[in-house]
């Protein structure tokens, strides 16, 4: 186990963003308290340590709150040394920045649209994000993962898409993860998932597709403006 | 994806806050470079689709023939690659305090500023509101000191500050003074124009105005 300090993460179970910055401390074998939020109900320690947008995730190190899951990870890698996440050579490390960029700025987006789109706006929201899965398939070419041989930070950032992608199936009744169109993209989820430490940090599956049910149905139930 | 070329070119187009972040992170380090202007949206050159196939957008940094793109990301590689004069710090908490204020920046100013140049009415106010809000957060993390990076011009610093020269079309279409709402931050825009990197790459606030009133009338905005 990693020392260095006192580490706190104040989280919330279904979220993918704490769960990336969890991988991230489990990679390194840094010992942390994990502290739940309930998200209706924010702690005063949360407030305190994110006035900003009050948001989870917020990594606490010895006292100093880090907020943004992606900011939060290159933290951990820049203070534990070892087992690097982000590589050495500035290139790549663009790259790699490159790549969780377009996790957060596109993936998330495409995905949320047609997890809330009806009709003809589904079918336009799919074909957005089968883009966006063409780009991933096409970077992942000849590669097993993102950052090579092992996984690294892109796909730390990516690998919401693993698991909560599939939950978003599911739970809105589509379909996207085809092996015949995207092969490279679909074999990086299950060399993803067998990960020792993204394995055995998951959230429960159908909790999972029981909360996104009831987050959707809230949704689509709320007035729009 | 890579050419042959050495050497260090910046695709960028002349208004562009983004692309201004890399030619002052460019300065700041001394770094020669060719600055090549695209006609966006009309004709996006070949080269820049080729850099760039995934957002076919600028600033993209083309250094020894190999694409970097996103701008925060070029400024942490231009950093990273020339060492002299750090835009980010050495101690790991403090680069990641900056890192969240840059990101902060890209989250909300661009998106605001555009929201109050397009709309009208209820939903201007609005973005003014918000954008209002996040100077103010802005105004306070700068508080008394010279740069956002304290004594030194750094990361925070170049994110924000091409977004001062667009301070006035804001002001204009939207109807309201920045320097009334966040006067330290208005002096902070004025100290970083001393420094050559930054004079030189942003341009005069009403030639910015005068290229919002062109989008306005490409986009059927009165």
């Amino acid at each position: 186990m990693a020392s260095g300090g006192e580490v706190k993460l104040f989280g919330m179970w279904a979220s993918p963003a704490v769960r990336r910055v969890e991988w991230a401390l489990k990679l390194k074998g840094i010992e942390y308290e994990y502290i739940e939020e309930d998200i209706s109900n924010k702690s005063k320690d949360l407030v305190k340590y994110n006035p900003i947008n009050k948001q989870v995730p917020v990594l606490l190190h010895n006292g100093k709150p880090i907020i943004e899951s992606l900011v939060i990870i290159e933290y951990i890698d820049e203070v534990w040394k070892h087992n690097p996440i982000l590589p050495k050579d500035p290139y790549e490390r663009a790259m790699a920045r490159f790549w969780a960029t377009y996790s957060e700025d596109k993936c998330r987006g495409a995905v949320r649209e047609v997890f809330f789109a009806e009709g003809e706006k589904r079918v336009k929201a799919i074909k957005c994000l089968e883009e966006t899965l063409r780009a991933l398939d096409e970077e992942l070419k000849g590669k097993k993962f993102f950052g090579g041989e092992n996984i690294g930070f892109s796909d730390l950032v990516l690998g919401w898409m693993a698991f909560w992608l599939g939950v978003s199936e599911e739970v809105a009744s589509f379909e996207v993860l085809d092996p015949k169109k995207f092969p490279w993209f679909t074999s990086w989820i299950d060399n993803f998932l067998k990960v020792p430490v993204i394995k055995e940090n998951l959230p429960p599956r159908d909790k999972t597709v029981e909360f996104f049910h009831s987050y959707r149905r809230l949704h689509l139930a709320a007035p729009k403006c | 994806m890579a050419t042959a070329e050495k050497g260090v070119v910046l695709l960028d187009l002349w208004v562009s806050m983004f692309g201004q972040r890399c030619r002052i992170a460019l300065a700041e380090k001394g770094v020669e470079y060719e600055f090549r202007e695209e006609n966006i949206p009309e004709h996006k050159s070949p080269l820049l689709l080729k850099m760039n196939p995934i957002h076919k957008k600028i600033p993209v940094l083309i250094h020894d023939g190999k694409p970097v793109c996103e701008s925060l990301i070029i400024v942490q590689y231009i950093d990273e690659v020339w060492t002299n004069n750090p835009l980010l710090p050495s101690d790991p908490y403090e680069r990641a305090e900056a890192r969240f204020w840059a990101d902060l920046v890209d989250k909300k100013i661009y998106d605001c500023g555009s929201r109050l140049w397009k709309l009208k009415g209820e939903a201007q106010q609005e973005a003014k509101k918000e954008m209002i809000e996040v100077l103010k957060l802005l105004e306070d993390e700068l508080g008394d000191k010279k740069y956002f990076g304290g004594e030194i011009f750094g990361f925070v610093d170049v994110a924000l500050v091409p977004f001062t020269a667009w301070f006035y079309s804001y002001e204009t279409c939207a109807n309201f003074s920045i320097e009334e709402e966040c006067p330290k931050l208005v002096a902070w825009g004025k100290r970083c124009m001393e420094r050559e990197s930054v004079a030189k790459s942003l341009h005069d606030p009403h030639k910015v105005y005068e290229f919002v009133c062109f989008l306005k009338k490409k986009f059927g905005v009165e």
